[in-house]
């Protein structure tokens, strides 16, 4: 019987179903990331940890009224050959909030609004010519205005 | 769902694209009244020019809803921007523009 459920739950095609069905993850890491994005959010927390300290702007707010919505800038526009720009908020329950994959005519230059749970310190981290650089920020995150 | 705003104005040889999708993006640790909140956001997204891809995004949960975001491409007026992103339950949307 046990068989016949692991077969159903591979016959689903998903390999999050099979993973679950495994026990390998628990249901709300499913619906939070995929575990792909996990790993490199892993990765990039390793990467981060070792990065020396850029030489790019990094625009954030100190104070984030609101933690839906908080805006951040990277421009690396002055660095040559950036191949990646990635944002990390340390305290989110997944890291890294996105990464940005740059090729052929772009330039160093990234805007977004992320989510924050709560204050927490945000690093910029710039890939240019195989070496990751990073600069972090404290965001303080007010939830209702009341201060944090 | 899928709207896609995409304006990108050349400028001094530069162009800048400014996107935004509407997407709820939820993050499936949410709730509302009791239940779980599934899953819903854009988790890959491509941009290119000219037929060639410039940015090629992983995006996690926790970018905001509705996510807004703004590039730099070497370009002139003229050129072709295409935006195209998937989310985690599969669905895709894509957005053309002609740089101004």
């Amino acid at each position: 019987m046990k068989r016949r459920l692991f077969l159903k739950s591979a016959m689903a095609g998903s390999a999050v179903a099979t993973a679950v069905g495994a026990g390998l993850l628990t249901p709300t890491m499913v619906f939070a990331n995929s575990a792909d994005f996990k790993a490199k959010s892993d990765a990039a927390g390793a990467s981060s940890a070792g990065a020396g300290k850029g030489s790019f702007k990094f625009k954030a707010p100190k104070i984030a009224e609101n933690g839906a919505v908080v805006p951040m800038t990277v421009d690396a526009s002055k660095m040559e050959g950036v191949t990646n720009i990635s944002f990390f908020v340390t305290n989110n329950s997944t890291p890294l909030a996105a990464s940005f994959n740059l090729s052929g005519a772009s330039v160093g230059y990234v805007s977004t609004r992320i989510k924050m749970g709560k204050t927490s310190p945000v690093d910029a981290l710039v890939t240019a010519g195989g070496a990751t650089t990073k600069v972090s920020q404290e965001v303080k995150v007010t939830i209702g205005g009341c201060g944090g | 769902m899928g709207k896609i705003k995409l304006k990108p104005k050349a400028r001094k040889g530069v162009i800048g694209i400014k996107a935004l999708i509407k997407h709820p993006m939820e993050t499936g640790l949410r709730k509302k009244k009791g239940k779980v909140v599934p899953a819903n956001h854009i988790v890959h997204m491509v941009v290119s020019h000219n037929g060639n891809v410039v940015v090629d995004a992983d995006i996690g949960s926790s970018i905001s809803k509705n996510p807004y975001f703004k590039f730099n491409v070497a370009g002139a007026k003229g050129d072709t921007i295409e935006l195209k992103y998937k989310d985690n339950k599969g669905k895709t949307g894509s957005a053309t523009a002609k740089s101004k």
